[in-house]
């Protein structure tokens, strides 16, 4: 696993939904044919009203006209991030738009369980209100090993909480990566 | 050491006498269920992790019920639908129902209980966040995503971490005006949207089981709209007599220790409370009905799995009988059977289709429809502006449809008096 995630800043407030990150209508795609993939990624994020889309000056495109990746690799949020519907098209999707981490206040289980069994982005949570303080284009460095993620615009250090019990399985890279190392299913 | 009936289901599955909260732990899986919108994604991962030829851990224990995106033009949805088809064909999944067949059901949550899948002390995962609806029945359900239910497709197991409880107890008699509706979004008012993330919501109390299933499913269903990672009520007789009807399975009772450790207590008395609505656009955003009553709307939607049972039709046709409603109403029966009841179920000497289809209702065919909004052609989907009444479950931006429209959740009473009006009204109005 990479030990440093490194980019830039998309900032939301809290209670982002999986509606919100992949709206319904979008589900019917396919996740394993590369040319309907990209369609998670076009379509990321683009549940959330526009005013409160890139805080905190909002109005901010998370995903550019005609394209399918994003700018912002980091997505720093309120707490709950992810609640609402099961769906792993938004782990996916988020990850097909280039998105490597999420730091947020908190998370839904299921989006939370969801970021790690299938190893897309890494659920990080911090104490701090990060969305107060980081803005939207903010070029950001988080280091895996030592549970802290440095703003390189503003050059303030904040505080991650471990990932704990769920370390393993994002390093091992997912569920089945993990179940294999420990011996709990079949290899490959 | 003392349990809570979700500890003592958990313990079981995982083959212990006792688990601790916080404990990540291996569970054995009763029953893992999946649609159609994230079948077919989990059939892939499935596939790709286990090998093309590979068979699911138990046939038997694998439901498939297709029910989101069912009656659309939408081609990518049909072909989602073949994908769930072939891959029950594959594996000899004889708990799979065919869209367009007469196996059909409908709504998957809904269909389980119908079909005699929810039994007492029983784990339960499925690819959608209202697979806590079956904790009505005293068993554990829980939503999870595609990896983690092509892991159980693969081996029968998944790991959780068991979650403290929270005690939600409601004395009392139910009034007339009252619903289990009233009484989650009561709760949601107090504890916000992640007032229960990981943790159990467990319901006790006089006015809880005086309900019958249906409604209890109402207050379980909506466990996830608090975080919650599971909802549950003990069986009792009312659960047993469900439940025998339906399966010949054997089935095991638990219930919490009395001196059960819990995160918190909330105690309530039915009689004090009064019917609520969630505003836009927060399932917590709670309001007395009389307090917002007035407020315009534009449309009025009873259905889904949280409100689209038969008990919630009841509710409504006894507002509706002999009114006219002047906005836009969508009655989408949850299931084929909840529709096929709608014709001979009677209220006051009508059948409640009739009572419907002359207060002017439109009624639908049996799928999840507009909750979600789903493809552009959903019926009931909500559209620009669009402030919607609905018995459903999550009013978050964009959640029926148009991300500029406006949901306030409500019981099918009060959804049933704010059609006639047009405007947000208090059931008491009508009863």
């Amino acid at each position: 696993m990479e030990t440093i995630i490194q980019g830039k800043a998309y900032v939301l407030g809290k209670n982002i939904d999986t509606d919100q990150i992949i709206p319904a209508e979008h589900l019917v795609y396919s996740l394993s044919d590369p040319e309907e993939v990209v369609l998670y990624g076009k379509y990321a994020l683009s549940g959330v009203p526009p005013e409160q889309g890139g805080l905190p000056e909002g109005n901010v495109l998370f995903i550019d006209e005609g394209s399918c990746h994003s700018n912002y690799t980091i997505i720093i949020a309120g707490p709950n991030f992810g609640c609402g519907s099961s769906r792993e098209h938004a782990p996916f999707a988020l990850k097909v738009a280039g998105v490597k981490a999420i730091v947020a206040e908190s998370y839904a289980r299921i989006f939370y369980r969801n970021c790690v069994d299938g190893g897309f982005a890494i659920p990080y949570e911090t104490a701090e209100q990060l969305n107060q303080v980081i803005k939207t284009g903010d070029e950001l460095k988080i280091d895996v090993e030592s549970n802290t993620i440095e703003n390189l615009t503003s050059k303030i250090t904040y505080k991650l909480n471990p990932l704990g019990d769920v370390f393993k399985i994002v390093e091992a890279g997912g569920i089945f990566a993990y179940a294999r190392q420990e011996n709990l299913m079949p290899q490959a | 050491m003392a349990q809570t009936i979700t500890q003592k289901i958990l313990s079981k599955a995982a083959n212990r006498k006792f688990v601790d909260v916080g404990e990540s732990i291996w569970l054995n899986v009763d029953i893992l269920l999946t649609h159609d919108v994230c079948g077919p994604p989990t059939f892939d991962i499935f596939k790709q992790e286990f090998g093309a030829d590979a068979k699911v851990w138990d046939p038997q224990k694998v439901v498939v019920l297709p029910d989101h995106y069912i009656f659309t033009a939408n081609e990518h949805a049909h072909r989602n639908i073949d994908l769930l088809r072939q891959f029950a064909k594959e594996q000899g999944l004889e708990h799979y129902y065919d869209v367009g067949s007469d196996r059909y059901k409908g709504v998957c949550h809904v269909a389980l209980a119908e079909e005699g899948f929810n039994l007492p002390g029983t784990v339960l995962f499925g690819t959608d966040s209202h697979t806590c609806t079956s904790g009505a029945f005293g068993m554990f359900g829980t939503g999870i995503g595609n990896t983690d239910a092509a892991f159980i497709l693969g081996t029968g197991k998944l790991w959780e971490k068991v979650p403290e409880s929270i005690l939600f107890t409601f004395d009392g008699k139910m009034p007339a005006y009252l619903t289990a509706k009233d009484l989650i979004l009561h709760i949601l008012g107090d504890i916000t949207t992640d007032g229960a993330t990981y943790r159990a919501m467990e319901f006790d109390g006089e006015a809880i089981f005086s309900l019958p299933m249906e409604e209890r499913m109402t207050l379980t269903n909506m466990a996830i709209e608090a975080g919650g990672m599971n909802g549950i009520i003990a069986a009792d007789t009312i659960a047993e007599s469900y439940v025998k009807a339906r399966s010949p399975k054997p089935y095991e009772i638990f219930r919490s220790d009395p001196d059960a450790r819990y995160h918190s207590k909330y105690r309530y008395n039915v009689s004090e409370l009064e019917p609520v609505v969630a505003q836009p656009h927060s399932p917590d955003n709670r309001a007395t009905v009389r307090s917002v009553q007035g407020t315009r709307i534009t449309k009025s939607y009873i259905g889904s799995c949280t409100g689209g049972k038969l008990t919630d039709f009841v509710m409504a046709a006894r507002i509706l009988k002999g009114q006219k409603v002047s906005v836009t109403t969508n009655i989408v029966p949850a299931t084929v059977k909840v529709a096929r009841d709608l014709a001979t179920e009677f209220y006051d000497g009508q059948s409640l289709k009739q009572i419907f289809e002359d207060a002017g209702c439109s009624i639908a065919l049996p799928s999840c429809a507009a909750c979600l909004g789903g493809p552009a052609d959903t019926v009931g989907r909500s559209v620009d502006n669009d402030v919607v009444v609905s018995t459903t479950n999550r009013n978050f931006p964009g959640r029926m449809g148009s991300k500029h429209a406006g949901v306030y959740l409500a019981s099918p009473l009060t959804a049933a008096a704010s059609a006639i009006t047009g405007k947000l009204t208090d059931p008491r109005d009508f009863l």
